[in-house]
């Protein structure tokens, strides 16, 4: 097992890159329990970063301080630095709101408003005062989320009659509507049937023309299909009897399933462990 | 293999045959609860049939009109429930008009985190405690000390807007608008309670997904939270209306009994359960049918109030 305190820096994986969130030597804690322990990690402008590892790595929990959504639990605490465009996210001059228009989240399940499917993407728009024209806004998004051709006969239906898959992508379109820099994905396909996911990852591609995507996934040949940079985090546990995760490598994807430095890395992308 | 299918087979059979104290205890519980949930539908059936039958003769001479005079007259065995029915939509009415924006404000503040958890559950809990209060308490209440700490206002009021029709006479102690205030609190626990349930069970998804987008905190409440609980939170509000329609008590001792309908709310005026519960003592004969008649007309009231909530809340339940 890798002890966590000797391992190289894993950020100076990207060195070449033109990063857009830091994350130095940041653990978060849920009361007095660490979920995740010193993570070091940069994430370059356009491009897909992949978290993967076996679950309680605590991967989700780290993707949910880069917008703080884990201010939603009172009990959450996080140590270290983030930045974001070489501000810190945890100052606290900085406000939890702004930061979640600039950094979007796309969730595990499907999530569509009880409302119609313009409606659903008007609702961001709207509460980010978005002053354009609304219809021309919700096609661009519906087409940016390859949703416009299925849906834009009954746009006045509910979010919930469409099907997993395009429910997914119509959360994708609200995200994309609020022209967010960064898109935060936490397991977006685990709740998708392989040809919903395929088409999600599709987008996923497009996507980074345009938006810097983090993806949280359990699935392995989805992080190598997608990811320009891919995360490895393991679990470990403590004399206490309690579990934290760390980050134990992060290089360039084919780096990580073809060339893993680490042995944990080997068995976890050679399946044989997790 | 075939052969040992067969023996077990007939073992089977042997045994289902066979007396098993466990399974008559089975068939007993069965009968049983099936005879209970007989008994429910009639005693409903039969209630029923003892208001129609004992108002038959108000209905067969009153009719359709009993429902619009306001003669009430044992002397001359006139009887008309209009002032009643009337006073007992308006004090309903009132009573929701403060009662829903203060219940579903109050339900909100439970059912967000605005409070530390160990001061939110007792206040949930005080909260359902208004309801255990009896009804003649919150009666003997609105009389010796809700009526005398509003009076000075109301004067003041129909003094400033004593030309407006609802302030038109001066304050009695016997009010509708006391009355309704009354009923307020009384309806308060339900809508309370309900609501805050559906508001707690939407989703924590739909909260996240909110606020992933940058809403605030109040967006977030207004525009997905609230709505998402809304059936939940007309179903609290119809079930409410049917205590405040059918609440007797607190009626009969603050809204003053008199029979003239006035446009003002600081008038006396009456309900049909207040009416019911003055008069039956020394009713007989048409009197009594009328009252009968009077009852039939409340229970329809509260049956469709509650047919309502009941379609609107199940409406609730399917979208969940």
């Amino acid at each position: 097992m890798t002890n966590p305190s000797t391992r190289p820096n894993p950020s100076s994986a990207t060195l070449s890159e033109d990063i857009v969130i830091t994350t130095e030597n940041v653990s978060i804690f849920y009361g007095a329990f660490q979920a995740v322990r010193n993570v070091y990690l940069d994430i370059p402008k356009n491009k897909v970063v992949a978290f993967i590892g076996p679950s309680g790595c605590g991967k989700s929990t780290l993707l949910r301080c880069y917008n703080r959504l884990n201010d939603l639990i009172p009990s959450a605490r996080v140590e270290g630095k983030v930045t974001y465009q070489n501000i810190d996210l945890y100052d606290p001059k900085v406000d939890p709101v702004e930061v979640r228009r600039r950094i979007g989240m796309v969730f595990q399940r499907p999530n569509p408003f009880p409302k119609s499917i313009y409606e659903n993407i008007a609702f961001g728009a709207r509460v980010n005062g978005y002053k354009g024209d609304m219809d021309e806004l919700v096609e661009r998004s519906l087409r940016g989320a390859a949703l416009w051709d299925e849906t834009k006969d009954k746009l006045k239906q509910s979010g919930l009659a469409l099907s997993g898959g395009q429910q997914q992508r119509l959360c994708i379109a609200r995200t994309i509507a609020i022209e967010p820099e960064v898109i935060l994905m936490d397991e977006p396909c685990s709740a998708l049937d392989p040809i919903s996911t395929l088409r999600v990852e599709d987008l996923m591609h497009e996507l980074k023309q345009r938006f810097t995507i983090i993806i949280v996934t359990h699935n392995m040949q989805q992080a190598s299909r997608v990811a320009d940079y891919t995360g490895f985090f393991n679990a470990e546990a403590t004399e206490g009897g309690s579990r934290f995760g760390y980050l134990v490598e992060y290089d360039k994807t084919e780096s990580i399933f073809n060339a893993p430095k680490q042995k944990a890395t080997q068995d976890y992308v050679s399946g044989r462990f997790g | 293999m075939t052969l040992q299918t067969i023996a077990h087979s007939e073992t089977l059979i042997e045994s289902s045959q066979k007396f098993n104290p466990v399974r008559l205890v089975d068939r007993i519980f069965y009968w049983v609860t099936v005879a209970m949930a007989i008994a429910i539908g009639v005693i409903l059936l039969w209630i029923t049939w003892s208001l129609l039958s004992i108002a038959f003769p108000a209905i067969a001479k009153f009719n359709i009109g009993f429902l619009f005079s306001t003669s009430w007259n044992p002397v001359q065995d006139s009887f008309g429930a209009l002032p009643q029915i009337t006073g007992t939509i308006v004090s309903s009415i009132i009573a929701l008009l403060f009662a829903v924006p203060l219940g579903v404000g109050v339900a909100v503040f439970l059912s967000e985190n605005f409070l530390p958890s160990k001061l939110q559950t007792p206040l949930a809990f005080v909260v359902e405690l208004l309801a255990a209060v009896p009804s003649v308490v919150y009666g003997m209440w609105g009389i010796f000390v809700l009526v005398p700490f509003i009076l000075p206002g109301l004067q003041t009021i129909h003094n400033l807007f004593g030309w407006f029709p609802l302030f038109s006479t001066a304050p009695s102690t016997r009010q509708m608008f006391a009355t309704a205030l009354v009923l307020a609190i009384m309806i308060l626990p339900t809508i309370i309670a309900i609501s805050r349930d559906s508001l707690l069970s939407v989703s924590p998804q739909l909260r996240q997904g909110a606020y992933g987008l940058g809403a605030t905190r109040w967006e977030t409440l207004v525009q997905v939270i609230v709505p998402s609980a809304l059936s939940g939170i007309i179903g609290s509000v119809m079930l409410a209306l049917g205590r405040a329609l059918g609440e007797t008590m607190a009626a009969a001792m603050l809204i003053g009994n008199s029979n003239r309908i006035s446009a003002s709310l600081f008038a006396p005026a009456s309900t049909i359960s207040a009416m019911i519960a003055n008069q039956f003592a020394e009713a007989s004969g048409l009197q009594k049918s009328s009252l009968f008649y009077l009852a039939l007309v409340l229970m329809v009231l509260t049956l469709v109030v509650n047919v309502l909530a009941e379609i609107i809340v199940s409406k609730f339940q399917q979208v969940e």
